[in-house]
């Protein structure tokens, strides 16, 4: 099944990935696999993150792992943009809350600006960005069109056609989207990605489907004979049912999600429960191994984990 | 091994105001909701204010009509035991509406409420100012909490960046108001522009030169006409505050049984008790049942006898219970430091059901598990 999966060059075909999703459906996990895979195979690979805590590096050991917070770049930005002494007298007085709620947007601008920036310095051959949480996506990536609205002249409106232009360019930027084979996920990605191609123009590279169950069939339990065996048999008939009927909205949602977005489609097997470490990003990568059997044509692929 | 459910049943009966807080994707809303069916079953008016809950959810609560600053009565089905002897009640928060609502209240006249709500720079802070959200649930709970139709308030609070966020939310206005920034922006009140103090002038260089002099201008009207109205927000940001650290006010962990959520519910009721506040129950939603007392390797040994017997169906239905059973102990593993950090027979668990949740008769279903009706 390893040769099914896309080839990595689908997925992180441009300068830039930005990987969206809410929270709590692997985002992060595919942000590191990508960034492994890509790594492996001898790419100079920058690693993104920015928000919530800084789980990357822990999972990335060896890769370029850095962390962008708004308000150190809007800091940066100020710095650069003539007001390198008072800077930092500007966020302590509250300037930098200040400017960004008159021009909303402005915060999640200059990260994305700084993220061209490194992009531009050509020391990396692929930037792969952890996005933010929930519904910020669309929000994050609307910043620059926000902007051009508002802002008729100045840096800001040169760094947001700037950062238009970086999101308009499939070859420099693209965006994959993450989600869970469940009802709410697979909605509201569908939503988020006719949003991100309406509103902001960006590239949409792949979905990622994580935890899909894709062990061994299970049989129907009323087509089994135990024999003459009792103990545990009901335990074992109701977990049976348990996971037909999951697997049977996970196909439902997977089947949705196809006829609804025309995408290629990968498909990653449950995580453990007890989180993730950098052997199992390791081993996630090595999904992209049967890419070379020239096989391209399945939209769709599922991968063992193990 | 599961819920104790006299002390969620102790919590729905008593408290006046239940925060549900967690990371995102946990089911935060789902359980706000579950334990309003349950208030209103056992004889509680009971309002719950979600935010952005999903479309499906929303719809079981009749909630498709998009946002509503107003609490919408919700018709529970009669189940066996009887129709519902409370009510439950529903509201989607709307940040912008309430903000308006809250400048209204605090305005000197209706003059200058007008000129604040028309500001563009007003406008923006509803969506840009971090923490508004947050801001704005604190004050409908507050609200809520005050309206006579009402005995028990259940907040679901925003996927924030920080689940702090909410705490601190009473708090995020004065606290912006309080920067210099601020400060030096009032001062020119009746004087206009043209005679700023030497301090103020770098100040607005910085801000026009960065979004250009029209924002910068809306900007220097909207810190204008805000003038007298910073004492009205401190009385009741102090206020709000108070509500959410009263002893009838009940803080409900929400979690889901892996790693990462499990260390940030962790970190979330240290956070909570370091703040004066306290941690009512955690709710841990979609726990992969165990499927009866035996264990993994019961599973195996039943597996490897029906293999060597052919048996490959009865062995394929073992080696199931096998994995479920392998999943179902590695999810109470990693609970452990939830128990260690709140008391185990503070956590509730609902387990996972085979089907997705999104009407109310599935709601009725999880609340039936976590208070073992």
């Amino acid at each position: 099944m390893l040769s099914n999966s896309p080839p990595l060059a689908d997925l992180v075909s441009s300068n830039i990935v930005i990987v969206a999703g809410k929270g709590g459906v692997g985002k992060t996990t595919v942000t590191a696999v990508l960034a492994r895979a890509a790594a492996e195979r001898g790419k100079r690979v920058l690693v993104i993150e920015l928000d919530g805590k800084p789980a990357l590096a822990q999972l990335l050991p060896g890769l370029d792992v850095r962390h962008i917070s708004a308000a150190d770049a809007l800091e940066e930005y100020l710095q650069e943009h003539g007001f390198k002494r008072i800077a930092k007298r500007l966020a302590a007085t509250g300037v930098i809350d200040v400017v960004s709620t008159a021009a909303p947007g402005i915060d999640d601008l200059v990260v994305l600006g700084k993220i061209k920036q490194l992009e531009r310095s050509g020391e990396f051959d692929l930037i792969v960005v952890d996005g933010p949480a929930a519904g910020h996506a669309i929000t994050f990536l609307s910043s620059a069109s926000g902007l051009l609205d508002s802002v008729r002249a100045g840096p800001v409106r040169t760094q947001a056609e700037d950062v238009a232009a970086l999101l308009a360019d499939p070859e420099r930027c693209q965006v994959v989207l993450v989600t869970l084979p469940e009802s709410t996920p697979v909605t509201e990605m569908i939503e988020t990605s006719f949003a991100l191609e309406d509103r902001v123009g960006v590239q949409l590279a792949a979905i990622v489907v994580n935890q899909v169950d894709v062990g061994p069939a299970v049989p129907d339990p009323t087509d089994v004979d135990f024999g003459r065996a009792t103990a545990q048999v009901d335990d074992a008939c109701a977990a049976a049912e348990f996971r037909r009927s999951r697997r049977a909205v996970q196909a439902a949602e997977l089947a949705r999600l196809s006829s609804e977005l025309p995408l290629p489609q990968l498909r990653v097997r449950s995580m453990p429960a007890a989180g993730l470490t950098a052997n199992d990003i390791v081993a996630l990568s090595a999904m992209f191994d049967g890419e070379d059997s020239g096989d391209d044509s399945p939209a769709a692929s599922e991968v063992d984990a193990t | 091994m599961s819920a104790p459910p006299a002390l969620v049943g102790d919590l729905v009966d008593t408290a006046d105001v239940i925060v549900c807080c967690g990371s995102g994707g946990v089911g935060k809303t789902t359980t706000a909701a579950v334990l309003g069916i349950e208030a209103a079953r056992r004889g509680r008016r009971a309002v719950v204010v979600t935010i952005d809950p999903a479309r499906r959810l929303a719809d079981a609560l009749g909630l498709s009509g998009g946002l509503s600053g107003e609490p919408q009565l919700i018709a529970l089905p009669v189940l066996e035991g009887g129709a519902a002897a409370g009510e439950l009640w529903a509201m989607m928060l709307d940040t912008p509406a309430m903000f308006d609502k809250v400048v209204r209240a605090h305005a000197a006249d209706a003059e200058q409420a007008d000129r604040i709500v028309a500001n563009r720079f007003y406008r923006n802070m509803a969506d840009a100012l971090s923490g508004t959200q947050e801001f704005m649930a604190s004050e409908a709970l507050h609200e809520l909490h005050g309206d006579v139709r009402f005995d028990l308030v259940i907040v679901d609070t925003p996927p924030s960046r920080n689940a702090l966020d909410f705490l601190d939310a009473p708090g995020v206005l004065t606290r912006f108001l309080d920067h210099r920034a601020f400060k030096l922006l009032m001062l020119p009140t009746r004087t206009g522009l043209k005679v700023l103090s030497a301090a103020t002038q770098p100040l607005l260089r910085a801000i026009g030169r960065v979004v250009g002099s029209e924002v910068l201008a809306d900007t220097v009207a909207f810190f204008q006409s805000f003038a007298g109205m910073e004492s009205g927000f401190r009385d009741r940001a102090e206020a709000v505050g108070l509500l959410l650290r009263a002893s009838s006010t009940k803080f409900v962990l929400v979690a889901a049984p892996q790693h990462d959520t499990v260390a940030e519910a962790v970190w979330f009721a240290q956070q909570l008790t370091a703040n004066d506040f306290s941690v009512s129950a955690a709710v841990v939603n979609r726990v992969q049942p165990h499927f009866g007392d035996g264990t993994v390797a019961d599973a195996m040994s039943r597996s490897a006898a029906a293999h060597e017997r052919g048996h490959d169906d009865v062995a394929a239905m073992w080696d199931n219970l096998a994995d479920l059973r392998t999943v179902a102990d590695a999810q109470r593993a990693e609970l452990a430091p939830l128990r260690d950090a709140i008391g185990g027979d503070l956590i509730a668990e609902v387990p996972q059901l085979a089907t997705d949740v999104h009407s109310l008769d599935a709601l009725e279903l999880i609340a039936a598990h976590l208070f073992a009706r």
